[in-house]
């Protein structure tokens, strides 16, 4: 039985990485300018945490086959170096792995979250509430119009809560269902939740944050391949939150500024 | 070490039925309790799966008798989006909170660790009482949810603010998320006085020569754990006091202003919605650790007595579990990187994560190199013992991804988050509750379990749960979002085969558990009697009665004159010596350099 357990967990370990090693599900390919240095970081973690599971699992096989229903005389054995050498393989093999992933990781991090959106990059607001995001353009006048939440009103259409007729800014804003940026483009993301916790998340862009209701939180990337993405609600928002979805389109300057007139001509 | 016989001067058999079975004041009794409790909502947590499966890749399916259940949730038999996440937050609330704290702490504690520090009982035998009946009844309030207005809540276990504190925001979250929030605080009532009791009784209570580093690696777990739930769940206490008032009090704790829902605006102010999660995480994130600790203390109490031989070193063990309580207080907001909090304090919190890997590392490598050169010993508690040991690598290895800020940008709300969990947490413990059940059952119900069928149920359960639980992974991997009621979304109509895949063997590995319920009931009355020590183990609970009496040693205080695990060396006995034994025999040598 013990050797038998031994060859299950070694076809298992096998089985379990064949899908990592041929590469058949994997994030979409990168089309931003900070998700690569994600990608590597994956990368990296992959390779080292493959080692250690494999290594782990087929060393656990490979003794569970060789020291299972031994014969009664057999003596038992202590493992080479014992305690002493385990434990100090693991502070330092271990130690060392981990705190290296961690401090390698931290200028993934710091591009997307530490460092700010530069100062020509261009702001679009998304609002997300129960059950769909919608977008604000700040249109030719570059300011966006405020936020009046006692006129938040779905059902006529006025998902920001503009006042149009008392607020100037508001008057040239451009809101969209759907989020179109230009290719290469800063894109300065201003997020504001309607109603409950909500998440933005686009696979391709590499960037995921919560909506907070109530606190004001931002995003900046800038995406490098012209296409059209799918944004999808992470954040259990309510029984809608499987639906909860936009899409990005990036386009090429000339085409975002056609799609930009088109948008504005509908308000 | 005190005089425990004054103590227990007052300590009467129990007379009549209700004494005996029902409120009764006998730690084994208790511990037996919890284990039916936790076996009750494990078999509900458990169908909650398979429907959960079947629903996302079968949506059309009709399944019979869920109407009668719930007519607005499954209307026909086929389940709402809405239904499906009430589903979700009841099966992952009743496996956290009712089996995974119940059943390897409250359960096996109970029952076994006043007998393995040689003691008549726990410390408060009536607050030990009246803590699985506050559970119970916590319990029975969360099961409530179920028949109540328009069902249980669906804002998952971890009940995030402010979709949890305002009633308006989906069916289910009025009556039910106050039933909800009402029954876990009623558990933390329950768990702070199983708590104290542990601690006390660990503490006080201890046989002559039971120093603290002779007690079996299971009792140092079980004191930990309670450690570590004393000051967890004194947190989530006032959380949910702090939710029921936002919701029904007119109070903001948790809710800021200007929230509109369904075009009305919200009347509260003033509140934080990352409040609720940090106090929810202060609290989750200990808890995975009282959910895992107990399984990793019976494990190893098992491991050692199959492999014939004292784990390379005893007290690598205790320092390790210790490190991990410890840190266990400082990681909490990794699970709250992209949650909107302060980025800083990502990296921060990323460290101590990252370093929570040694601890583990080195149970797992004492486990792994104990067993070389041993003598281990197959059987159905051995092999879930060692499949613990697999399950728990695989799960903390992808912990590895989820620690590092940088990768939860891509992997935070994915299916790899739920594999993690699912294998480190839920599956390893769920191995450690096998394990100790198979190991236990004689000592508890004084009848083998039939064994054959245990190594059934561990093959099943071991090829079945991979087969579940690593597809999580890749569909992670591929960005699948998790708590979708369906799959909708253009870039996960090519993984439904995967979920397809994931469904069939949920249902075949939860058709397997079947034997299990099958052997425990069976045997319960129908095994073959068991010996005072099957195993030829050295702890205190194989020196007494398979079951043991009401007062565990029958008046007599047991004197310990050996570490716990003596084993692979000539005693009168066998390959083993008790830890009650007189034997003046040389023992082994455990490594001096660690001890």
């Amino acid at each position: 039985m013990g050797k038998l357990v031994a060859v299950t967990l070694a076809l298992i370990t096998i089985a379990s990485a064949i899908p990592i090693v041929a590469h058949i599900w994997v994030p979409p390919a990168d089309i931003s300018t900070h998700g690569h240095l994600i990608d590597e970081q994956m990368s990296d973690t992959m390779a080292e945490a493959g080692v250690c599971f494999i290594a782990a699992q087929l060393i656990l096989a490979a003794f569970i086959w060789m020291f299972s229903n031994r014969k009664p005389g057999d003596k038992i054995k202590n493992f080479p170096g014992g305690a002493k050498g385990l434990v100090t393989a693991a502070f330092l093999l271990v130690g060392t792995e981990v705190l290296a992933l961690g401090f390698f990781g931290t200028k993934a991090w710091a591009d997307v979250f530490l460092i700010p959106a530069s100062a020509n990059s261009m702001p679009v607001q998304v609002q997300a509430g129960q059950f769909a995001f919608y977008f604000r353009y700040p249109g030719a006048d570059g300011k966006f119009g405020p936020i009046h939440p006692d006129k938040i009103n779905e059902a006529n259409q006025n998902i920001f809560g503009l006042d149009v007729d008392n607020d100037p800014d508001s008057k040239d804003d451009i809101v969209t269902a759907e989020m179109g940026v230009p290719m290469n483009k800063e894109i300065h993301l201003l997020m504001h939740a309607k109603d409950v916790g909500h998440s933005f998340y686009v696979r391709e862009l590499r960037i995921q944050q919560d909506f907070v209701p109530g606190l004001d939180l931002s995003l900046h990337f800038t995406a490098t391949k012209v296409g059209r993405y799918e944004i999808v609600c992470t954040q259990l928002c309510g029984l809608g939150h499987y639906n909860m979805k936009a899409y990005l389109n990036v386009m090429s300057q000339p085409d975002y500024d056609d799609w930009l007139k088109k948008q504005a001509s509908m308000q | 070490m005190h005089d425990v016989s004054a103590h227990f001067a007052h300590h009467t058999p129990p007379q009549g039925f209700i004494r005996k079975y029902i409120f009764s004041v006998d730690h084994k009794v208790i511990g037996k309790q919890y284990y039916g409790l936790g076996l009750f909502a494990v078999v509900v947590g458990m169908a909650l799966s398979w429907l959960m499966r079947i629903h996302l890749v079968w949506p059309n399916f009709a399944i019979p008798g869920l109407t009668w259940i719930s007519s607005a949730g499954a209307p026909g038999g086929i389940i709402t989006p809405e239904y499906y996440l009430q589903l979700m937050t009841m099966h992952g609330t009743l496996m956290v909170f009712f089996v995974l704290t119940n059943v390897p702490f409250a359960g096996f504690g109970n029952y076994f660790l006043p007998i393995q520090i040689g003691a008549d009982d726990m410390a408060f035998p009536r607050f030990n009482m009246a803590s699985f009946w506050v559970t119970f009844v916590g319990f029975c309030v969360l099961f409530a949810a179920f028949f109540v207005g328009d069902g249980p809540p669906l804002s998952g276990w971890t009940a995030y603010a402010p979709l949890s504190a305002m009633p308006g925001t989906g069916p289910g979250q009025a009556m039910g998320q106050t039933l909800w929030a009402i029954s876990i605080a009623i558990f933390c009532i329950g768990q702070l006085l199983g708590s104290l009791n542990f601690i006390t009784t660990t503490l006080d209570l201890r046989a002559k020569g039971m120093t603290l580093m002779r007690m079996p690696l299971c009792t140092w777990a079980w004191f930990i754990t309670s450690c570590i739930g004393l000051l967890a769940f004194a947190v989530l206490l006032p959380a949910c006091i702090l939710l029921i008032l936002d919701r029904v009090a007119g109070t903001s704790f948790f809710v800021p202003s200007n929230l509109v829902v369904s075009d009305q605006l919200v009347n509260h102010s003033g509140g934080s919605p990352l409040l609720w999660q940090h106090l929810f995480w202060f609290f989750g994130h200990p808890e995975v650790y009282i959910a895992i600790l107990p399984a990793v203390g019976i494990v190893s109490h098992i491991l050692v007595n199959s492999y014939r031989r004292p784990l390379l070193s005893h007290k690598a063990v205790i320092y390790c579990l210790m490190a991990i309580g410890f840190l266990s207080f400082m990681v909490w907001g990794h699970h709250m990187f992209v949650s909107g909090m302060n980025p800083f304090s990502a990296l921060v919190f990323s460290f101590p994560t990252l370093v929570i890997t040694i601890p583990f590392t080195v149970l797992t490598l004492i486990w792994i190199g104990s067993l070389y050169g041993s003598n281990l010993q197959i059987n159905s508690a051995s092999l879930f013992a060692l499949g613990f040991i697999s399950m728990l690598v695989t799960g903390g290895i992808s912990g590895f991804f989820l620690a590092q800020p940088s990768i939860d940008i891509y992997l935070h709300g994915t299916y790899f988050v739920v594999g993690h969990f699912h294998m480190v947490m839920g599956v390893a413990a769920i191995f450690g509750m096998f394990a100790g059940t198979y190991y236990w059952a004689p000592k508890m119900f004084g009848r083998m379990m039939n064994d054959t069928l245990g190594k059934i149920h561990f093959w099943g359960t071991f090829v079945g749960t991979y087969c579940i639980f690593m597809p999580f992974h890749y569909l992670g991997l591929a960005g699948n979002v998790r708590r979708y009621s369906a799959f909708v979304d253009d870039y996960l109509a090519p993984l439904i085969p995967v979920h397809k895949f994931i469904s069939i063997a949920a249902l075949c590995t939860g058709a397997v558990q079947l034997i299990f319920l099958c052997n425990l009931i069976y045997s319960r009355f129908k095994g073959a009697p068991a010996p005072v020590n099957p195993w030829n183990g050295t702890s205190l609970e194989w020196t007494v009665p398979s079951p043991p009496p009401w007062d565990n040693f029958g008046g007599r205080h047991p004197v310990v004159y050996h570490d716990p695990y003596q084993y692979g060396i000539e005693g009168s006995s066998g390959d083993y010596v008790m830890q009650d034994s007189p034997e003046q025999i040389p023992t082994v040598r455990e490594d001096k350099d660690l001890m």
